[in-house]
């Protein structure tokens, strides 16, 4: 593997997250592939949210690093960490409200785009130019999560379903690498599932890795081809759905011991 | 609908329905309050929109505002003495010094803004929220104590360099100033609606305050869009200062603190947080101010305005147009 290291797309060497007496995270290792679908599951209050903020750099960590793409981010801000390519959603939605749909999408395209101040103020040809690919860029993320109708509509007007959608929308804007779910399917009927699963898959045929956190057994087992599962923020399992899926660990963890 | 919203709309109603009266059976009078009262609120409008684009993104008041509008109108009489313009009538030196005052103003005020809120409020960002308005209140003496050592207790002379043409039509006398003061105020405003709507950073600035985590995650240095938003609400408030002495000539040292509280009326009153709210607010405290001051007699004027403050926050917090309540 270290012949390779750009087989891995994210590393964690060690990573700890104290707050005050309570570790959240402890000392957790794992690395993540180029193109697969990774996931991260465990019970309500494992460390789970919270190794996602250590990555985008909402926290930084008490010890350990974060390594991608090869880099050192350990620590980095996070719309440092969003410019080199990484992207999430979170888990009780949070979207610009008081936007609309396809502004919420460019502010997501922003970060990759050249136009200065003066530029737009004065509405250079170059800014319009560049304004104008932004927009059809961000109409084709629009489409391609399947919301494109509601371009026009503020992001609060959505159904719930279509929120998590164009959370994906505006994470997948950002052009990122790797994109990190928290928990994506939370709330949906199985139809939308199914649904939500055909486009993890279609997000991986970007080139995109995809980094999951999911409750929903069906989904997580559907589509991931590794888990790591996590209890009281230690690591106490990985491999593939179905090693995880007999690991007496996980088990217990999930069931509780048996007597 | 609730009881209030109903209490609000009639009593609005009824101020609309009395001035209308006037407006009727003694027109000239009307008009010429009027313009008193639109050139005051263009400036109150002014400082209004910094209160409101600071509260909006990170929900602090920020009491040194006014404070920031005075320093503004003291800076410039300043400048404006290191030129050689006449008083009373207007040269082609005063036109330039103008046209030099007026920028630079804006952009120290921009940059002393900036550093208030390095020093004073970034270091609090993660504080509980009483803490950086703690500081803000002391930025606010801080700043009147720096402008009463340099230029003492008394009243401070801002000179008198616009033209002095004026006309009478229809009875009602207005000049070349109230013009400007309106024109100035209005495309300052207008600058800045096309910049928050139209730019890359007028949107990094709704998604910040819209949700400052998210925001970050799409690369939004937020550092960066809160400096760019006090920056931006300086340039007004400096701009406002420079407009403020030009049409009265008097400025001192606590100037701020009254006309800083009215225009925080004014942004209450628009919706706090709400930018095209302060701007309509601000016109409309500045009218009902002028109206007090004609119809129920000056003395009253301020309890007028801060009986407003208060009905305002009772009935209706969220102001005006206020539809964007901070739901954190």
């Amino acid at each position: 593997m270290s012949e390779q290291p750009r087989d891995n797309i994210l590393e964690l060497t060690g990573l700890t997250k104290r707050f005050g007496g309570l570790v959240a995270v402890d000392n957790v290792s794992l690395h993540i592939k180029r193109g697969e679908v990774f996931a991260l599951i465990g019970p309500n209050g494992a460390g789970k949210t919270t190794l996602f903020n250590n990555v985008t750099g909402l926290f930084r960590p008490t010890s350990g690093n974060v390594l991608f793409d090869g880099r050192d981010i350990t620590g980095f801000k996070p719309h440092q960490v969003a410019r080199l390519g990484i992207a999430r959603t979170f888990q009780n939605i949070r979207l610009f409200d008081y936007m609309s749909c396809l502004d919420n999408v460019r502010v997501g395209r922003h970060v990759r785009m050249k136009a200065k101040v003066w530029d737009s103020l004065f509405k250079l040809p170059r800014e319009r130019r560049e304004e104008e690919r932004v927009t059809d860029e961000a109409m084709e993320v629009l489409r391609f999560v399947g919301i494109a109708k509601h371009a026009n509509q503020y992001a609060r007007n959505l159904a719930y379903g279509q929120q998590r959608r164009l959370e994906i929308a505006r994470a997948l804007a950002t052009e990122p690498k790797l994109l990190l779910l928290d928990e994506p399917a939370a709330g949906f009927t199985p139809q939308e599932k199914v649904e939500l699963m055909a486009l993890v898959k279609k997000i991986l045929n970007r080139g995109i890795t995809v980094f999951l956190i999911e409750h929903d057994m069906k989904v997580v087992m559907g589509i991931s081809e590794r888990i790591v599962v996590l209890d009281h923020g230690e690591k106490i399992a990985e491999g593939s759905p179905e090693e995880v899926r007999n690991d007496t660990k996980v088990i217990e963890a999930y069931l509780g011991k048996s007597a | 609908m609730s009881l209030p919203d109903y209490g609000f709309y009639i009593l609005c109603g009824t101020a609309v329905i009395l001035l209308a009266a006037q407006a009727v059976t003694h027109p000239t009078q009307f008009f010429q309050v009027f313009i008193f009262g639109l050139t005051q609120g263009a400036i109150y409008a002014l400082v209004a929109l910094g209160y409101t684009m600071v509260y909006g993104i990170i929900e602090l008041i920020n009491f040194a505002h006014g404070d920031v509008f005075t320093l503004g109108a003291y800076i410039g009489t300043t400048l404006l003495g290191f030129f050689a313009i006449t008083e009373g009538t207007f040269t082609a030196i005063n036109l330039i010094a103008l046209i030099i005052v007026f920028p630079v103003v804006m952009l120290i005020m921009g940059g002393i803004n900036i550093t208030i809120e390095r020093v004073a409020y970034r270091p609090l960002r993660n504080a509980p929220r009483l803490a950086p308005l703690i500081t803000a209140i002391g930025m606010s003496f801080f700043l009147e104590g720096v402008m009463f050592l340099w230029r003492g207790p008394a009243t401070v002379h801002f000179p008198d360099i616009l033209p002095t043409q004026s006309w009478y039509v229809a009875g009602v006398f207005f000049g070349v100033r109230d013009i400007f003061v309106v024109v100035v105020g209005a495309v300052l405003v207008s600058l800045l609606a096309v910049f928050i709507n139209q730019t890359k950073l007028g949107k990094a600035m709704r998604a910040t305050a819209q949700d400052r985590d998210a925001a970050q995650l799409m690369g939004i240095d937020i550092n960066r869009t809160i400096a760019a938003t006090f920056f931006i609400g300086a340039l007004l408030a400096g701009a406002g200062g420079i407009i403020w002495g030009l049409y009265y000539n008097t400025i001192y040292y606590q100037l701020g603190f009254r006309s800083g509280l009215i225009a925080f009326t004014a942004a209450v009153f628009g919706g706090i947080g709400n930018i095209p709210g302060a701007a309509i607010g601000g016109l409309v405290i500045g009218l009902t101010a002028a109206f007090s001051d004609s119809y129920i007699g000056s003395k009253w004027t301020q309890v007028v305005i801060f009986g407003i403050l208060i009905g305002v926050l009772v009935f209706r917090p969220t102001g005006l147009l206020g539809m964007r309540v901070p739901e954190k």
